[in-house]
């Protein structure tokens, strides 16, 4: 992790650079999360203009609800009934973090190389009375573009980041943990709530 | 050599695995295969083992069934035989909303297709049902078969994907 938010980017690999929250310009505003078996969260989410006002309010909700949302990493459109290819993360100061670029918010993400596959333990709000095991790469380029600005990243990162960024790009695609869960006994009951 | 077949269910209580582990090692019942696990809070247990007479076991148990909270109950079975030959492992996941039968539509698409069901559990948290099940399929029948667990699905209103199983062997 480097100082002010910005990743490890170099090269061919184009960063948040000065990026920030505030760079959205517009408040955000606390939006309720919605649960499984809510059908949004299985829509296919479609492209989004990043430069366009109501994404951008989009992604300004999607940082405002993650904030007050005790234990949240990251938060999908689907999540607030929104199904659009359009989520926020944020796993500063998270223990199982490496690679960490701060909160941001992305359109249109894809992954471009994934490897290193490691299963972990994940939940996930709109699920927040199960868990699962799930097998996510470790290692990840992902590419997208940023609210507001428009401009096209490329961010490359690893561990917990990562698995964050699969398990948005998956609710943009309407697809829960559930659904990649390693077997039939990686599901279990939540036992703590944050 | 006897081979049984055990299933212990009812109230969860500390120490009923203890108690049926115990009476089988006094009667010298070499405990193989088992699975326990607890459904909705209730304990539920059910293993294999091999020895003693069905009756013997029986009467064993049967103090832990006394006070009416636990079930036990025990047969003999045959051994297995010739194993079929392993198809290929998938893992099915159905989520969405809780109703009857899903269970049952999806699991008789995945047996139409030749499918064997190795593993299940299935989930119900607040109004989301959740289905998980490995199973081995017939080669080169996966996509064919995703359709129509695709359609049995969108019949039901929940949502399915069929993933091969993960093949990490350390």
């Amino acid at each position: 992790m480097t100082a002010g938010g910005h990743g490890p980017e170099g090269g061919t690999y184009a960063g948040l650079g000065d990026w920030s929250p505030d760079s959205l310009g517009v408040p955000g505003e606390v939006r309720p999360v919605v649960s499984a078996p809510e059908p949004v969260l299985t829509y296919v989410g479609g492209e989004v203009d990043p430069t366009a006002a109501e994404t951008v309010r989009l992604a300004a909700d999607l940082i405002a609800t993650m904030r007050v949302s005790p234990g949240c990493v990251g938060l999908a459109a689907p999540q607030i009934g929104v199904a659009a290819r359009v989520f926020a993360v944020d796993v500063v100061g998270h223990p199982k973090a490496l690679t960490v670029h701060g909160t941001f918010a992305l359109c249109n993400a894809r992954v471009v190389e994934a490897s290193r596959w490691k299963v972990a333990r994940e939940g996930c709000m709109s699920v927040p009375d199960l868990t699962g095991d799930v097998k996510r790469a470790s290692r990840l380029v992902v590419e997208g573009v940023l609210p507001g600005t428009g401009r096209s990243v490329r961010l490359v990162t690893d561990g917990f980041e990562a698995r964050a960024l699969q398990h948005e790009i998956d609710h943009c695609a309407g697809l829960l943990f559930l659904d990649r869960v390693a077997g039939a006994h990686a599901i279990y009951q939540r036992k703590v709530y944050l | 050599m006897n081979e049984l077949a055990i299933t212990v269910i009812g109230r969860d209580r500390p120490g009923i695995v203890a108690d049926v582990a115990e009476v089988l090692a006094r009667l010298g019942a070499n405990l193989t295969d088992s699975t326990m696990t607890r459904l909705r809070g209730h304990f539920a247990m059910t293993l294999i083992c091999v020895g003693p007479a069905a009756a013997d076991v029986e009467a064993a148990l049967a103090p832990l069934s006394a006070d009416g909270q636990l079930l036990a109950t025990v047969r003999a079975v045959t051994p297995d035989g010739e194993t079929a030959p392993a198809g290929e492992p998938y893992v099915m996941a159905v989520h969405g909303a809780d109703r009857m039968g899903i269970v049952a539509a999806m699991t008789r698409v995945l047996a139409d297709a030749g499918g064997n069901v190795t593993d299940l559990s299935t989930r119900l948290a607040g109004a989301l049902y959740v289905v998980v099940a490995e199973v081995e399929l017939p080669p080169g029948t996966a996509d064919e078969l995703a359709g129509r667990l695709t359609t049995a699905a969108a019949e039901l209103g929940v949502g399915v994907t069929l993933r091969p199983a993960d093949p990490d062997v350390l």
